[in-house]
């Protein structure tokens, strides 16, 4: 590793963290459209103005716009996301058992549809405008176009209703064996893995495809190496890089579907959560989960980023 | 002239299928059989000949509902389209002639909205918005044209740096000339292609906040509300909720299948007549 | 077979070879093309036979032939390509694999894009061996080296631990020859090894391919447009044009004596007459001390450039990629305003931004691109395209601006029916053809052209050079003409500027500026251009002053 290569990585989280920031002032912005409407929603039309006043106070509505931006990023940084109106519970430690759990289950959908994009994807290259090939074009255009709920009642309808093999609902509870929290997210990691995986697929497919129209590859193919070996040696080596593109996307694309496949399946996290207090109007919930979801998405695209820089041969050997 | 035995097949489906859904978007009243709201029959009652496709969880024939459900849908969806892709376009294609601290100024600002899943700020700003047609539309819409500027940015800057570009310019023409008449025709095929897709998400989109309970509010619906309204059968094994969801998917392919036509038809002609 | 009747037969005899390929016409059924039609040809152990032609001649398509390869979905479907006294056709694509990298080899055109950014040099170089098993790695590296060192690249022993983007076009060019030599095949194909690359350089990549093929006793097919480079390396030549053959023969035989009419105009492409115009008293343009620099406090790209124009003359501005003479284009222009230093015209300094130039000014100055394709709206058609300048400079309209369309196309030798005409329609030289008139319907005191037939073939650009001389005759109009092409210069400048790394190294009268004696950096460029002559490349190396930029 040499030292300018270092220096764009640093770069790159740098800009990542004022991204961050950001994005921290629009999702708080973005809350602040109706102003000063938050105590009227706890208490309802009928409060009396000395009970609104009195909560507006407690709340710290009073004071400007940026003073309670500052209090508020000032909390999050010492890990207090603040108390959540509608329950009036600690949002910090409803939510992390929730964020477990909305990992787990993004892990296990992106441990399965990663590899098994990529593995199609070159086999959709190297049998390229066969069938295999066609059937991937024609699950991208499906992936691209069905809703996610589309999938996810399809699969329930059939497994859990008509032949009951994976429960319709995934709960899920602190202790449970392993094994059978694998079986319970089974449906909604199925229902992300497709979401994901057409896509995914299709992308490789095309990274591949563009590094194999580069003139080494047929200098390649003119020193009589075998398919395979130009692949292996000379295209996967370039497309590497593309690919991590490929997949961060992806992953991106997670994110959203999370939220609705957790609704689908009832299954208590992230998405879940944040879903309820946008229709209970409880402001604080949603700033702060909408802030780690923004959190999340931003860090996979600086790793994505820094992926591309790493494995870019004219930034690790610099002239 | 446009020869329809030349449409590829998958094509054709796309345009007929389309046709369809928009057919009965415009003539809703006239084709259902049953109002929109009218409580006909008992609760899920399975596929008959008076319903159709049987009637969903309060009674109502599912076929009207369907119907009325595909005006919801794309209406919304279409001014949603029509806002993201005017307002886009024309920041884009001004961004990309003018440069400078314009240029800068709005990448920057679109780079920050997209940092954020576009779902995920929509639910944002919902919590604090009532939740109208009117606010859907503008949310759908400003948020989704963060994508057409982006493309149409890119398209121009391309297009922008061509010759023929720096010749008019030598000529003395104006910007207004360079966008319309030089950079515009050149870049129409793409943006239309665009046009569908972001047709496309306007209509998952739409659904998905629906479905989550945050789009179109009863007693109105549209397609995802009715997955909403429906779900709780699915267990029971009532697929009332799947037909929404299934229309849902006919819609987006078929749109899909139209943009890919256009996109192929217009790039194989590399300029020229078309 | 004894190994003395193996001398005799012919290394590769291509017989009656015929390649075809599918073509997707837009809204149409596709289509087969002949792209090669029944060529035949042989070539004896250790000899080069060079394959030249304008492009679509076939030539690549004949070449890769031989390594039983066909580029982007292009089939061989007919006649037999006996390699070592075998049909590799029937080989199967085992066999043929085995052969490739082995007996035949591949130079390619772009070796910066031929070679992969992602490995070191050395394992390119030796890959080929190692697949085939023709040594053990040590035994290969240290053939590399030796090759390395026989192609003159500087510190041989290293340059394999390199990565591509470490070393420079000229290099790298030597670096595949010496990868194709490596695993020491019988033939090595050398599809347009130094057209990417500037005279200076390519003439040193020449010396050493030459050399290279002399020592290791490799046979050759050498696939270039230009008959004066392929002259210096070839034994015989072959002449193809449209896929068909035209002429093959000794290398003396085809550039002294040519039988056919095609061969002829490719030979004597340059000899254009032209009288050199004294300057008159007066530039109507001068370019006075300018200096510019792309981004500000960015590297000088033009330091103190002075340069005159005169009416109705011809300034022809040479120098190689980096030398900054596009960009003086673009200071004239506007585009980039100078930092220091003025452009005048008719005696008054012109506004240093575009945006600052009255109409009027805009009009006496006109541009012509060297890429027509991309310098015309691809949406408008050529009368609106011509009509425009009309329009805009004149507030000509209707059946009197169709009048004046009419005229400039037969300016330029094109009928009127070309007005309703796409520029996808056209030929390469119609397109050009078509900015000409554009550029002339302004009325223009100057034109300027820059690089205008660098992408054309000889013939198309010999037309295009004609036209503009006569066109100068009749307008009196001036040009600035930037090329790197000498000949080019030779055949149409009245005043010459040689600019090298942004400066002007010499100027004036092209018979002063042509003569001795000259500076060291002309005297390079002179000597480095091809001349049609055998014996020329190894007088033009010995006769040198100066090392080329990419040594």
């Amino acid at each position: 590793m040499s030292s300018p290569i270092l220096k764009l990585i640093a770069q790159r989280i740098a800009l990542g963290i004022l991204l961050l920031l950001a994005v921290s002032v629009l999702i708080f912005a973005g809350t602040q459209i109706l102003p000063g409407d938050v105590a009227q929603s706890i208490l309802g039309q009928s409060a009396t103005p000395e009970s609104l006043a009195n909560l507006r106070a407690e709340l710290g509505l009073n004071d400007p716009a940026y003073v309670r931006y500052f209090n508020w990023l000032g909390g999050i940084l010492t890990g207090d996301l603040g108390t959540a109106l509608s329950s009036g519970q600690d949002i910090a430690t409803s939510i992390s058992g929730r964020l477990w759990n909305t990992l787990f289950l993004a892990f296990w959908a992106a441990a399965v549809s990663i590899p098994l994009a990529i593995g199609l994807g070159l086999l959709a290259v190297r049998y390229r405008n066969g069938w295999v090939d066609k059937l991937i074009s024609g699950l991208a255009l499906a992936s691209t176009s069905f809703p996610e709920f589309f999938i996810g009642y399809l699969l329930v309808y059939f497994f859990a209703v008509k032949w009951q093999i994976f429960p319709g609902i995934s709960t899920v509870y602190d202790g449970m064996p392993f094994m059978d929290r694998m079986q319970a997210i089974a449906l909604p990691a199925a229902v992300l893995t497709l979401v994901v995986l057409a896509h995914m697929m299709r992308m490789t497919r095309a990274a591949i495809l563009n590094v194999m129209q580069s003139a080494y590859i047929e200098t390649a193919e003119l020193k009589g190496l075998s398919a395979i070996d130009v692949i292996r040696r000379h295209a996967f080596p370039n497309a590497i890089a593309p690919i991590i593109n490929v997949v961060m996307l992806n992953l991106a694309f997670l994110i959203v579907g999370v939220v609705v496949v957790e609704v689908i399946f009832v299954y208590p996290g992230m998405g879940q959560y944040l879903v309820d207090h946008v229709s209970k109007r409880d402001v604080p919930v949603v700033q702060a989960v909408g802030l780690i979801f923004a959190a999340v998405y931003i860090t996979l695209n600086i790793v994505a980023d820094i992926g591309a820089i790493v494995a870019n041969p004219r930034l690790r050997h610099p002239k | 002239m446009l020869n329809i035995r030349r449409i590829p097949i998958p094509a054709l489906v796309g345009l007929v299928l389309t046709a369809m859904f928009l057919f009965a978007a415009i003539f809703a009243p006239l084709i259902a059989p049953y109002g929109n709201g009218q409580i006909v029959g008992d609760v899920w009652e399975p596929a008959s000949s008076s319903y159709l496709l049987g009637t969903d969880n309060l009674g109502r024939d599912l076929l009207s509902r369907m119907i009325y459900g595909a005006r919801v849908t794309i209406f919304v969806a279409v001014l949603a389209t029509a806002l993201s892709f005017s307002l886009g376009s024309i920041l884009g294609f001004t961004a990309a002639v003018l440069g400078g601290w314009f240029d800068t100024l709005m990448s920057r600002f679109v780079d920050l909205l997209m940092a954020i899943p576009t779902l995920i700020f929509g639910l944002v700003v919902l919590s604090v918005l009532p939740t109208t047609l009117v606010t859907l539309i503008m949310v759908m819409g400003l948020l989704d044209s963060t994508r057409v500027y982006r493309l149409s940015r890119a398209v121009a800057v391309d297009i922008n740096v061509m010759d023929f570009v720096e010749a008019a310019k030598l000529r003395g023409e104006g910007t207004v000339w360079i966008i319309f008449r030089e950079i515009l025709p050149n870049a129409l095929s793409p943006l239309i292609s665009e046009l569908g897709l972001r047709f496309i998400y306007a209509v998952l989109f739409l659904s998905a906040l629906s479905f989550l309970g945050l789009g179109v509010q009863p007693p109105d619906a549209d397609w995802g509300g009715m997955v909403k309204e429906n779900k709780d059968g699915i267990v029971f094994g009532i697929p009332a909720a799947l037909i929404p969801a299934a229309a849902i998917a006919a819609l987006a392919i078929s749109v899909n299948l139209v943009a890919d036509w256009i996109l192929n038809r217009t790039t194989s002609l590399k300029g020229g007549r078309g | 077979m004894a190994e003395a009747a193996k001398k005799q037969d012919p290394l590769l005899d291509i017989r009656k070879l015929r390649i075809e390929a599918t073509v997707f016409p837009p809204g149409e059924a596709p289509k087969n093309i002949v792209l090669v039609h029944d060529v035949s040809l042989s070539l004896k152990r250790g000899k080069v036979l060079g394959l030249i032609g304008e492009s679509g001649a076939g030539k690549s398509t004949i070449g890769l032939s031989a390594m039983g390869y066909g580029r982007g979905g292009v089939r061989i479907t007919g006649g037999e390509v006996m390699l070592n006294g075998r049909d590799i056709m029937k080989a199967g694509k085992r066999g043929i694999r085995k052969l490739r990298g082995k007996e035949v080899c591949y130079v390619a055109q772009s070796a910066a894009a031929a070679f992969n950014p992602a490995h070191k040099l050395m394992d390119q170089v030796i890959e080929a061996s190692l697949e085939h098993g023709t040594g053990t790695r040590a035994q290969a590296e240290k053939r590399a080296v030796e090759l390395f060192r026989k192609l003159s690249l500087p510190d041989p022993e290293n340059i394999g631990e390199r990565y591509p983007h470490q070393v420079s076009g000229g290099q790298l060019q030597r670096v595949m020859t010496a990868m194709a030599l490596c695993s020491e095949p019988d033939l090595i194909v050398f599809d347009e090894p130094t057209t990417a690359l500037d005279v200076t350089t390519q003439i040193d990549v020449l010396a050493a391919i030459k050399d290279a093929i002399r020592d290791t006793g490799v046979a050759a097919l050498y696939i270039t447009h230009d008959l004066a480079v392929v002259a210096q390396v070839s034994d015989e030549i072959m002449v193809l044009r449209h896929g068909r053959l035209v002429e093959w023969g000794g290398t003396q035989q085809i550039i002294k004596e040519p039988r056919q009419e095609y061969t002829n105009a490719l030979v004597s492409v340059h000899e254009i007459t032209h009288d050199e115009q004294q300057p008159g008293e007066a530039p109507f343009l001068s370019v006075k001390n300018v200096t510019a620099a792309y981004g500000r406090g960015g590297p000088k790209v033009l330091k103190d450039v002075s340069v005159d124009i005169f009416p109705g003359q011809t300034l022809a501005v040479v120098g190689e990629s980096g030398s900054g003479k596009s960009t003086l284009a673009r200071a004239i222009t506007g585009l980039l305003p100078p930092e220091q230093g003025t452009v005048d015209f008719d005696g008054r300094p012109l506004a240093n931004r575009l945006a600052n130039r009255p109409k009027e000014d805009l009009r006496q100055l006109q541009m012509i691109y060297q890429m027509a394709d991309v310098a015309m709206n691809p949406r408008q058609t050529v009368g609106t395209i011509i009509g425009r300048p009309l329009e805009f400079y004149f507030n000509m309209r209707g059946a009197e601006r169709d009048r004046r369309i009419a005229e400039l196309l037969d300016k330029i030798e094109m009928g009127k029916g070309f007005s309703d005409r796409y520029p996808a329609e056209l030929s390469g030289g119609q397109k050009q053809r078509v900015c000409i008139a554009r550029s002339l319907a302004a009325k223009p005191k100057l034109i300027i052209c820059d690089e205008v037939t660098s992408a054309l073939d000889p013939l198309v650009a010999n037309g295009i050079l004609k036209l503009l001389l006569g066109l100068q005759k009749e307008e009196g109009v001036a040009y600035l003409f930037i090329t790197h092409d000498l000949a080019t210069v030779k055949s149409i400048a009245d005043s010459i500027a040689v600019m090298y790394r942004g400066e002007v190294v010499r100027y004036g009268p092209k018979s002063k500026v042509l003569a001795p004696p000259f500076d060291d950096y002309t005297d390079l460029l002179l000597s480095s251009v091809p001349e049609m002559e055998i014996g020329w490349l190894e007088k033009a190396i010995k006769g040198r002053r100066m090392e080329s930029a990419g040594n």
